[in-house]
């Protein structure tokens, strides 16, 4: 440890900056996602609209990994938190849940992105 | 003495597990809830404990929950705030309860010291005054929020403080930023280390209670995402 | 829930709402990324689960999310300007400002679903 932070403090800082520095990659993302959806929501959706458009395409594949990988930052972060404020349920077995989850949404966010695209 | 209707008064008795006792009090022009309170200990009942000092607003002696918001009973006038329910008066909320009304500030002024609340001098009686522009960005910055008069209306206004019985909470939080951006100040990394944190300033969730309900309008959540700032930089510089 | 007394003011309200959509679009994406992930079985199996969305329970649904999303992003862009840029004198519009956002967002998608 160097300097005047704790390590539980120092871990504190990193995962609000951690949460801030995703919002603002998912703020981003988010104002594409929502025009996209409410284009192609036009006319109603079918496999071959949207795979048309994503098969093959570096561009989606690359937004959406970035996408997803900023989601499995913000969101155990933000949920963890809401358990830790409203529950009494805080510690390695709450943070453990939390990374659990992010893998979650890694391993299911890749495979859509794969299914989409190759 | 007007032909109102008497104005009904529950005033919460005992400690934490206590119960609201109800009184009439007469109604009077320009009457404020601490002359109610007051009203209610002279001719009522004797044994009812409450805060208050100079009774003009300037103190904070006297801050409970009315109606279910932390106010000034000084400075709360009845007419304002009674409607149709009349009047339901509870100790400050977040805090011990001594007894009845009052409550036991020692863990509010103890947060302000924990988050480095204490003037650090840089100066010695050798050395000339400090001239401090009052104009620069710090120094109205500083200036935001040294009104402050710590009367815990805002740290009971804090929700984060109701889910986190170690977080700062607004006042304490406030008072080091105006300590940070003092530039006579030595505080430094130390008291941006005390600030952050779940216990400090990063567990804010900016829902502004303290700013909506401070009697002096001072806004604690500006000062601190201040802090969060300072703390933010502190840490990618590697100062932290 | 209660949202009376201290907290009876608007930047409560923007703090419950993003606390809340932020929560029902967490629970939201795995499922989300599973239906998608059915595509990996073939555009036959994606059909089929978009066929299922044309009910008008879950259209409804979807322009729930939408307007769920589009709340979360705005009231999180005030929160980050509030944070980092300091940002003072606009706090009450930029609530207002989130709301008609989200709105706006949900009135737009409900439109373009030809209903």
């Amino acid at each position: 440890m160097s300097g005047p932070l704790t390590d539980a403090v120092r871990s504190d800082l990193r995962l609000w900056l951690a949460q801030r520095a995703s919002a603002a990659v998912l703020a981003a993302c988010v104002v594409v996602h929502l025009a996209l959806i409410i284009y192609a929501v036009r006319g109603g959706l079918s496999a071959a609209a949207i795979l048309g458009r994503t098969h093959g395409s570096l561009v989606w594949l690359g937004f959406y990994l970035v996408f997803i990988a900023a989601v499995a930052v913000h969101a155990p972060i933000g949920l963890r938190q809401i358990v830790r404020e409203m529950t009494g349920w805080r510690g390695r077995s709450l943070d453990a849940v939390a990374a659990v989850f992010a893998a979650l949404l890694v391993v299911l966010g890749v495979r859509a992105v794969w299914g989409l695209f190759a | 003495m007007s032909d109102a209707p008497a104005l009904s008064v529950k005033v919460w008795r005992g400690r934490e597990d206590g119960a609201f006792q109800e009184f009439a009090v007469p109604q009077r022009a320009n009457q404020t809830v601490l002359d109610v309170v007051t009203w209610i200990q002279r001719h009522l009942d004797p044994t009812l404990s409450y805060r208050f000092a100079c009774r003009v607003g300037m103190c904070g002696s006297c801050a409970m929950t009315v109606n279910g918001r932390p106010r000034w009973t000084c400075r709360t006038q009845v007419t304002v705030v009674a409607g149709d329910g009349g009047l339901s008066l509870a100790p400050l909320a977040n805090l011990p309860v001594i007894k009845d009304l009052a409550t036991d500030m020692t863990a509010f002024f103890e947060k302000w010291q924990r988050a480095g609340g204490r003037f650090r001098p840089t100066g010695t009686r050798a050395d000339e005054f400090a001239s401090v522009p009052p104009g620069t960005p710090e120094r109205r910055a500083a200036d935001a929020g040294i009104e402050c008069i710590g009367c815990g209306v805002c740290h009971a206004a804090c929700d984060i403080v109701r889910w986190n019985p170690d977080y700062l909470g607004p006042a304490a939080l406030n008072r080091a930023w105006t300590l940070v951006n003092d530039v006579r100040d030595a505080g430094g990394e130390a008291r941006l280390a005390a600030v952050a944190g779940d216990a400090g300033c990063h567990a804010c969730h900016s829902t502004e209670s303290c700013r909506e309900h401070c009697p002096k309008h001072i806004n604690p959540t500006a000062a601190i995402a201040g802090l969060k700032r300072a703390t933010t930089v502190a840490l990618l510089k590697g100062r932290l | 829930m209660n949202l009376s007394g201290h907290r009876a003011h608007a930047s409560y309200g923007a703090f419950v709402v993003h606390r809340l959509s932020g929560l029902a679009l967490a629970v939201f994406l795995p499922a989300h990324f599973w239906a998608l992930g059915t595509a990996i079985e073939g555009a036959a199996t994606l059909d089929g689960f978009l066929k299922w969305t044309d009910q008008p329970l879950v259209k409804l649904a979807e322009i729930g999310l939408v307007v769920l999303l589009a709340a979360h992003f705005a009231g999180g862009v005030r929160l980050l300007a509030l944070e980092f840029l300091g940002w003072r004198a606009w706090q009450k519009t930029a609530v207002a400002a989130s709301a008609g956002f989200s709105l706006a967002a949900g009135l737009l998608f409900l439109l373009n679903l030809g209903l």
